[in-house]
Order: structure tokens, then C-alpha cells, then sequence
């Protein structure tokens, strides 16, 4: 079974952002990159999957910079089988729909049983792209899985998805795309082999052309980033716990409207 | 505490390969996730997290430099890198992959037979099997050529008598990889397997540093072994030295770990910690403090850097390897209680890392060649003269 495992290199979760000197965009100077943390259960699932089934293919693809690369050698690292970077001058503004065209269009020429991806790339948390994908190739999808089975003859895929205090569950026609909850999996850690065998694996560059697909303006454009107001600080309540309480519960309810 | 995300005042990163700063923060992140949660605890009570072992042997962290037996090959620096991160977890956990892959693995694949390497190192690489090293003997620390244990041939055996101590690891080991001398009075390299009749351990307690590692003393009382498990490679001085020239380096990668992990807490504590209305940061006498750590952890690095790379030419010299044990332990000697003191009371406490690193520290300055034999190794080879009494 061949599966595709589209993924986002973003800023680490430790990172504070600040705005850069083109509002447009974060300063990246100093910024650790990492994989989504969400595409990493997609990759570990796809790694189990293949390993479950005894057979298979995972192929990890990133639309981005030179940079993102690193990105897909973690998870050639992690035992991806080989990776597609997909980078075109043609992207470089690209937004969501632009992405998901080009990722349709690179999974219609790997004709993978199953695309994975993680819930949403946790540096814009736009979470559009499994949606819009699916929506490309006219493929069912269950987004937020926390469990997945594949029937035995590869044909159908079982999934639960989490809603409030139970679970979803969904058989699902392959070929199909599922996007990962957190839950889903404990994603492992390379090992040092995995990382001296990553540069001897693939990582083949895809351009625009190479999926027929022309340059078209991004219809979705971010304007700027504004920073937060800062915080108002917060008020301190003297007197006895008893009295101090009452103050606070009518503050509540009268000045912050809050209960 | 803000996540740990290095130190790096130099542009360091830039003269690591991508292959380099991966191995880094693979283990990084394990040390992160897995061992600092759970090491106060073991330090508390004076255990080592054993359970942890097949883990590091699952991630490829034994024998990691070496070739073959499902070694991961990888060049000295990405094996330092290994073990600045692991020692910015414990002094410990290092210790125990230092020991693991220069004490025992590296000497079984450098003097062994090939019986010995088959035997011994696929399961030393995935953690199922522990060595320990002999070498220490109680009267014989800095001064390894007195040592007094024997192992003598009577018919088809080598018999053993001695007593070696500070053996990390030792009670727990499966094989001991022990340094005695024969019937010529040469130095030789002989595996005692665990259960052998007339070989006990002991572990050494009332530690107050290094005590999430195990330390014991091996006792050989009659031992015999089979004239197949002495190793057929080596003789002399120049056995047990080849493998410490291994973990030395280590540790000099180690220490710069545990320098990261003291100074970052030691910055952010005094850029959060206010007295007389401001945060203690700001005031010069603490600000001296943090300058003097973050530069000397920066010549460290480098020193360290330039090691590996001078050991991946095939280039790097004993001397240069005692350069670089004697500095950076030193520094990070130095920059532990800095941060402690900077910290104040909190600094004594093991909610904190610092104290810890600390009190580690103080073993790791001594052992592998005291801070000052290493001096001495260094003076003698700039002047030609030995100070050790023996020329």
C-alpha cells in the first residue's frame, strides 16, 4: 500500500514569534525548524501502517523553501521511504488553494491508497488543506482521527474521529485522505541509523511544470500581522477571604460580566 | 522554565553538517521527553533508570562511532554531540553510554578476536547485554601501571586476583572488561562474564554526586576464565589508555552539556527573579557571572568541535584529548556553581538541574584523569619533562 504524507516545516513550539521587518511575515532569524507536530503522527502512522501490512510505500511531500528539506530528511530519518519537495518560484506566495492544487495534482500522478496528514500545520493553524485536497480529487475524508484499521484487502479504511466524549466511527472507501488528531499515535524518535540512512534516500524536486500547473495568483493574501494588544494587568482584592470573595463574585458578575 | 534551545553565541550550528545537528536533536528531544522527567527522582533516591538501557540501545546511542554490528557508524563529532546532549540530561546517563560504547565496545572492537566481537557487541549495541570497566584499583587510581590484580594461566584458564573499584555499572553488568596482568607482568585485557565463579560485586553508597549512576567495586577471588576470553590485540599501558582516550573525549562534549544546561537556567532564573525592584539581571555583578559562563562555553565548544574533527582525520593527539577533558570539565565545574550561586537558595534544591550538575561535576573533574594528571600529560609534552616521578 502506498501511502502519502504531506507535511509543513514551522517554527518549533518553543518559538516566540515576533513580527519581522516586512509586517507581512515572522522574523525567522534564529528560529528552530521543525515538522508539524501533527504531521509527525501522520508520518508514524504511515510508518505502522506499512509495517503492520508487512508491504508498502510512505512518501513524504512539502510545498516550501529550500530550508523545508530538512524537514522532509526527519522524516526520511524516521523511515519514510522517500520524499518530494515541491519548490517553484510559481509558489512563493501561494495560499491554501494554490497548496492543495498542487498537492492534488502531485497525488494524482503518485496515485497513493491513502493520503495522511496532520490536522492543521501549527504555525498559521489554517487546517484547510486535508479538506481542500479531498475536495481536488473528489476523495473522502475524516479529519481529527484518533484511531484508523485498514481492512484486510486494503480496500476500505475504518476511522474514529474525536467529538465530544465519544467517538466518531467511519468506513471510508480507500482511496481516501485522513487528517491525525493528537492521540492518534506516540510518533518515534529517530534512530541514529535512521538518520545516517535519511541521505541515502530520495528527496526528488518537483516542479510546477513537472504537474502541468501554471503560475495563478493567490486569492487569499495576508496583509499583515498586528501583535496583541498587551495584556491589562491584573487587580489584586485586599481584605479578609471572606469579604475579598464577595468583591471578587460581584466583579465577575457586574464588571466582567463573566458568570 | 522556557523550553531548552541551546546555546549557541558563535554561529556554532553553521559549522555542523545537517546530518550533525539531527543526531543533536534526536537525542536532545529524547533526553527532553523521556529522562529529565523522571531523573530528580532517581538522583533522589541513587538509582539509575536501567529501564532506560534498551532505549538507548533502540535509538542506536551504543557504539554509535563504530562500524559493523549494528553500530550506526556515525563520525566523532555527531558521537559527541550524543553526548553533550545525554550529559546535559545526567552526568549519569552519560557515564553510562560513555562507558557502554568507549570502555567496553570500543576496546571488544579494537583488541578482541573476532569470537569476542560476534559475541558481545550486537548485544552491547541494543542494550540487551552491559559492560563495566576494570581498570581503578582502590590503591592504584592516577597511577593505572601499579596495579596489583593478576591473571595467571593454570592449564586452560587465566585465574584472576584483584579488586577493582569505581566501576561504574559493575553490579549490573554482563561482561567486565578487566585489566590485569600476567604471568610476564605485561598488562592484558581479559572479558569476565557475569556468574563467573569467584567474581561479586558490590555497589558503593553514601555518594553525593553522580548518584543516578551505579558504582561498585569488582572482587576476583580465583576467578577463571577461558584463555579465549583474553583480548589477542593488545599488551601493556597503552590497552586501557586507547579506551580512555575514547570516553575522555566524551566527556569533553559531556561537559559542555551540563555548562548549557546550568547556564540557561541560571539566565532565565535571574531574568525572572527580582530583588530591590529589578530583575537580578540587571545587575553587574550577576551579568559578569552569566558573560563569564556563556564565553567560556563557547571556547569550549570549540575546543570540542575542533577535536572531533582533528579524530575524524585520524589526526587528534592523547595530549589534545587531555586539552579538552582538563578545560571543559573545568568549565563547567566553574560555570555549575556560578549558576548556583546565582540562584541563591533555590540553587540547592533539585526542583532545579543546577545543584545536581553541580555535585556531578566533581566526579567528572577527577575520573578519567584528575584535572591535574591531565595538566601534567599537557606539561609534559610541551617541555619533554615528566612530573610523574617515574622518568
Amino acid at each position: 500500500m502506498k501511502i502519502l504524507v504531506p507535511i509543513k516545516q514551522v517554527p518549533d513550539t518553543a518559538t516566540q514569534v515576533k513580527i519581522g521587518a516586512d509586517p507581512k511575515g515572522i522574523d525567522t532569524t534564529g528560529i528552530t525548524w521543525i515538522v508539524s507536530p501533527y504531521d509527525e503522527y501522520a508520518v508514524e502512522e504511515a510508518l505502522r501502517i506499512k509495517e503492520k501490512r508487512g508491504q508498502g510505500e510512505v512518501v513524504a511531500v512539502t510545498l516550501g523553501s529550500e530550508r523545508a528539506k530538512e524537514a522532509l530528511r526527519s522524516c526520511l530519518a524516521m523511515g519514510a521511504d522517500r520524499a518530494l519537495h515541491l519548490s517553484d518560484p510559481a509558489w512563493e506566495n501561494a495560499d491554501t488553494l494554490t497548496v492543495a492544487r498542487a498537492l492534488a495534482a502531485v497525488i494524482k500522478q503518485e496515485a497513493p491508497q491513502l493520503v495522511l496528514f496532520g490536522r492543521q500545520a501549527i504555525d498559521d493553524d489554517m487546517g484547510a488543506m486535508p479538506a481542500q485536497v479531498a475536495e481536488l480529487l473528489g476523495w473522502p475524508c475524516a479529519s481529527w482521527i484518533m484511531e484508523e484499521t485498514i481492512s484486510d484487502d486494503g480496500k476500505s479504511v475504518r476511522a474514529g474521529r474525536q467529538v465530544e466524549g465519544a467517538l466518531d466511527i467511519f468506513n471510508i472507501p480507500l482511496p481516501c485522505v485522513l487528517s491525525a488528531q493528537k492521540g492518534l499515535n506516540e510518533p518515534r524518535y529517530p534512530t541514529l541509523k535512521g538518520i545516517m540512512g535519511a541521505k541515502k534516500k530520495e528527496i526528488k524536486d518537483v516542479k510546477a511544470a513537472d504537474l502541468g500547473l501554471a503560475a495563478d495568483g493567490a486569492q487569499l493574501l495576508v496583509v499583515a500581522l498586528e501583535a496583541l494588544p498587551p495584556r491589562p494587568p491584573g487587580r489584586v482584592i485586599p481584605g479578609e477571604p471572606a469579604e475579598a470573595v464577595k468583591e471578587l463574585v460581584r466583579s465577575l458578575r457586574e464588571d466582567a460580566k463573566a458568570i | 522554565m522556557e523550553k531548552f534551545r541551546g546555546v549557541d553565541y558563535y554561529g556554532i550550528e553553521e559549522l555542523l553538517t545537517e546530518e550533525e545537528r539531527m543526531v543533536r536533536d534526536a537525542i536532545r528531544d529524547w533526553v527532553e521527553a523521556e529522562f529529565l522527567p523522571i531523573v530528580a527522582e532517581h538522583h533522589r533516591e541513587g538509582t539509575f533508570p536501567t529501564h532506560l538501557i534498551p532505549k538507548l540501545g533502540e535509538l542506536g546511542i551504543f557504539g554509535a562511532n563504530l562500524k559493523g554490528y549494528g553500530c550506526a557508524g556515525l563520525n566523532n563529532v555527531a558521537y559527541g554531540l550524543i553526548m553533550q546532549e545525554l550529559e546535559r540530561g545526567d552526568s549519569g546517563l552519560r557515564s553510562c553510554a560513555s562507558v557502554q560504547s568507549g570502555l567496553v565496545m570500543y576496546p571488544i572492537y579494537t583488541y578482541g578476536s573476532e569470537a569476542q566481537k560476534e559475541r558481545w557487541l550486537p548485544a552491547l549495541q541494543r542494550g540487551e547485554a552491559i559492560g563495566c570497566f576494570g581498570l581503578t584499583e582502590p590503591d592504584h587510581g592516577s597511577d593505572p601501571g601499579g596495579m596489583t590484580t593478576r591473571a595467571l594461566k593454570k592449564g586452560d584458564s587465566y585465574v584472576l586476583n584483584g579488586t577493582k573499584l569505581w566501576i561504574t555499572n559493575g553490579s549490573i553488568a554482563d561482561v567486565a572488561v578487566v585489566w590485569a596482568k600476567g604471568d610476564d607482568g605485561e598488562i592484558g585485557g581479559y572479558l569476565v562474564d557475569k556468574g563467573t565463579p569467584g567474581f561479586s560485586t558490590l555497589d558503593i553508597h553514601g555518594k553525593f554526586s553522580m548518584r543516578a549512576s551505579i558504582t561498585s567495586e569488582l572482587s576476583f577471588q580465583d576467578c577463571r576464565i577461558p584463555l579465549e576470553n583474553k583480548f589477542p590485540n593488545v599488551t601493556g599501558l597503552r590497552g586501557p589508555l586507547g579506551c580512555l582516550s575514547q570516553a575522555r573525549y566524551g566527556i569533553a562534549w559531556g561537559a559542555v552539556g551540563c555548562a548549557m544546561a546550568c547556564y540557561d537556567w541560571a539566565l532565565q532564573y535571574a531574568q525572572t527573579r527580582v530583588q530591590f525592584g529589578k530583575p537580578i539581571a540587571q545587575f553587574q555583578l550577576v551579568q559578569r557571572k552569566l558573560v563569564w559562563m556563556l564565553t567560556e562555553i563557547t571556547k569550549a565548544q570549540l575546543l570540542a568541535l575542533q577535536l572531533g574533527r582533528l579524530r575524524d582525520q585520524g589526526t587528534a593527539r592523547a595530549q589534545q584529548i587531555s586539552m579538552a577533558k582538563m578545560n571543559n570539565v573545568w568549565m563547567a565545574l566553574e560555570t555549575a556553581r556560578m549558576a548556583r550561586d546565582i540562584m541563591g537558595a533555590a540553587g540547592i534544591v533539585d526542583e532545579h538541574p543546577v545543584i545536581r550538575h553541580m555535585l556531578n561535576l566533581e566526579t567528572v573533574f577527577t575520573y578519567e584523569g584528575t584535572h591535574d594528571i591531565h595538566t601534567l600529560i599537557i606539561g609534559r609534552d610541551i617541555t619533554g619533562l615528566s612530573a610523574f616521578g617515574d622518568e
